[in-house]
């Protein structure tokens, strides 16, 4: 696929990537997925996302062709490859701090490098075609182990992990109440997360009914619709004692809905970083002393964030870029035990020579849709 | 009710919530979760087999933030600068840090511009543009009804139409000028 401009993608033939450093991989794609902050580059909403890249960090495949210094990798692996590209060994990937990798993206010294995520975060082509370069081979891609579902391996490229990831940086202790804003794949991954940490309460917030019902039979979770209430923080604060929850966790991002001037001014006019609506309401929705994890992607701008709230209140706000693939090791674990079934939000199947239509069914929330893939041809 | 010291009471114990939810409390131990704690210095965990990677070909001047020291060993090929719009996203790149709102300012309007460029070149191209078959809503049709979150959509319609129709009204007006000459 490639991007034509804001709110336009369609399939195009372009060349098969080649080798361009000696340690990229050439992979063949068979599962590719749509992620909610591809819609941000969607919507034109990433600065330097350029008319013909090709969108997708959520991929699977099989290795068609090596580098010559890939020593982890031989054609025909089965791998899963982490959204995050890194090297491995600068000042940050050395601390575990992939999605911070320092030699990989020279747009930007605040982002790491992200598959088919614009030129800020990189200029890397993504995986929703047929094949795609996968920088430092030997690093960044696992093998996919055999006793695992290839729809779930894709959904741990990113929105597991980033999901998972959420929960811990809520740094949740036991009986914790956690409140996660958001119920698309990365909430629903959150507030399923967060029982894992022992969480005594989980609230999942949304305006769509849908989501909402999926939250509660997939991540066995509260179910708020802010739609229905005058003041959605007045409601948190009458259900939780009127202290507010120990832990709040935005899985919602720049496109925030439920304040029209933020959503306006940010989706819409681009005048701000991203609409921090979830993230306004995380802060004064939480406890003093409380913790908020931000899991939610932003531009690079300023946003009109109650930042008086946060520091009046003594809040602790931890966010990142999740580093997947330090999450792996785990979450195969969760999901081997059956604690964790990521497949079970995929709503959609989609052809990538119909990749306009499955871009325009996750935006604009059609037939229920919560996670689709993406099925290439050559899958 | 009063405020008081006490950590107010959960509906479902631990152990009731052990019972229902599978796998609840895997992760209990605060310190031994993947992610914690958040810098585990270990430079030979990731596998690389270097300590700075090979530097790729730079095969034409590849635009860089301000903010680093070099061009990094390693970096995207996917649409090199071309046009207007590479010239502005070249300007900002040069001229402007992260840290400056013009930069993010200029690459969002080069990334407009880049979007007209390639519309009006496709249209002399041997596939032109159709925002119909691009915009993807077909996939509406007489579905349209079960669309979940039509308030927050009322705008998108006239984001992606009013360039066109701009465009269109532009070459009309272009057009009826130079037949009355």
């Amino acid at each position: 696929m490639v991007y034509r401009g804001p709110y336009r993608v369609r399939p195009e033939e372009k060349d098969r990537p080649s080798i361009e450093h000696p340690n990229d991989a050439i992979v063949r794609v068979t599962r590719a997925a749509i992620c909610g902050s591809d819609l941000h580059l969607y919507h034109g909403l990433m600065p330097d996302t350029r008319v013909g890249m090709t969108f997708g960090h959520e991929f699977v495949g099989v290795v068609d062709e090596v580098g010559p210094s890939v020593r982890n990798l031989k054609a025909g692996d089965r791998v899963m490859v982490p959204f995050n590209i890194f090297c491995g060994t600068c000042y940050f990937c050395a601390r575990g701090l992939y999605s911070n990798c320092h030699n990989v993206n020279p747009n930007a010294t605040a982002v790491g490098g992200i598959y088919g995520y614009s030129h800020t975060c990189g200029g890397y082509d993504g995986g929703q075609a047929e094949y795609v370069r996968v920088p430092l081979a030997d690093v960044g891609p696992s093998l996919i182990p055999d006793w695992m579902d290839e729809d779930d391996a894709v959904l741990l490229t990113d929105a597991l992990a980033t999901g998972y990831f959420g929960a811990q940086l809520g740094d949740i202790s036991e009986g914790d109440v956690v409140v996660v804003f958001g119920a698309g794949p990365v909430g629903l991954y959150a507030a399923a997360s967060a029982w894992l940490m022992g969480a005594g309460r989980v609230i999942v917030i949304d305006h769509l009914d849908y989501r909402l019902e999926k939250a509660a039979t997939f991540a066995h979770a509260e179910t708020i619709n802010f739609t229905e209430y005058d003041d959605i923080v007045v409601h948190m604060k009458k259900i939780t004692d009127h202290l507010g929850a120990d832990v709040a966790i935005d899985a919602v991002g720049a496109e925030a809905d439920g304040n029209l001037l933020q959503h306006v001014t940010a989706a819409k006019l681009k005048l701000q970083g991203g609409s921090p609506v979830a993230l306004n309401w995380a802060i004064d929705s939480v406890r003093k002393g409380g913790t908020i994890s931000v899991m939610g992607a932003y531009g690079p701008m300023f946003s009109a964030i109650k930042f008086g709230d946060a520091m009046n209140k003594g809040l602790t706000l931890r966010m990142n870029q999740c580093p997947v693939k330090r999450q792996w090791p785990r979450l195969f674990e969760h999901i081997r035990n059956g604690y964790l079934k990521p497949s079970d939000i995929v709503t959609h199947r989609i052809p990538l020579e119909h990749i306009a239509e499955g871009y325009h069914i996750f935006s604009a929330k059609l037939d229920g849709c919560i996670k689709p893939l993406i099925i290439p041809n050559a899958a | 009710m009063a405020y008081t010291p006490d950590k107010p009471k959960l509906p479902e114990t631990s152990d009731e919530l052990r019972a229902r939810i599978p796998g609840w409390g895997a992760d209990l131990d605060p310190r031994d979760r993947p992610a914690v704690p958040r810098e585990q210095f270990d430079p030979t965990f990731s596998g690389a087999h270097w300590e700075f990677p090979e530097r790729q070909p730079e095969l034409w001047p590849r635009e860089r933030s301000i903010e680093h020291a070099f061009l990094t060993p390693v970096f995207g090929t996917s649409c090199p600068p071309k046009g207007l719009s590479g010239k502005i996203r070249r300007y900002s790149y040069a001229r402007y840090s992260e840290a400056r709102a013009a930069h993010w300012l200029l690459l969002l309007a080069s990334d407009r511009v880049d979007a007209v460029e390639s519309t009006l070149r496709s249209f002399v191209s041997r596939r032109p543009d159709n925002p119909v078959t691009e915009t993807g809503v077909l996939a509406d049709g007489p579905r349209g009804e079960r669309r979940a979150d039509k308030g927050h959509h009322l705008l998108d319609p006239v984001i992606v139409a009013a360039p066109w129709v701009l465009g269109a009204g532009l070459a009309y007006a272009l057009i009826r000028r130079l037949v009355r000459q």
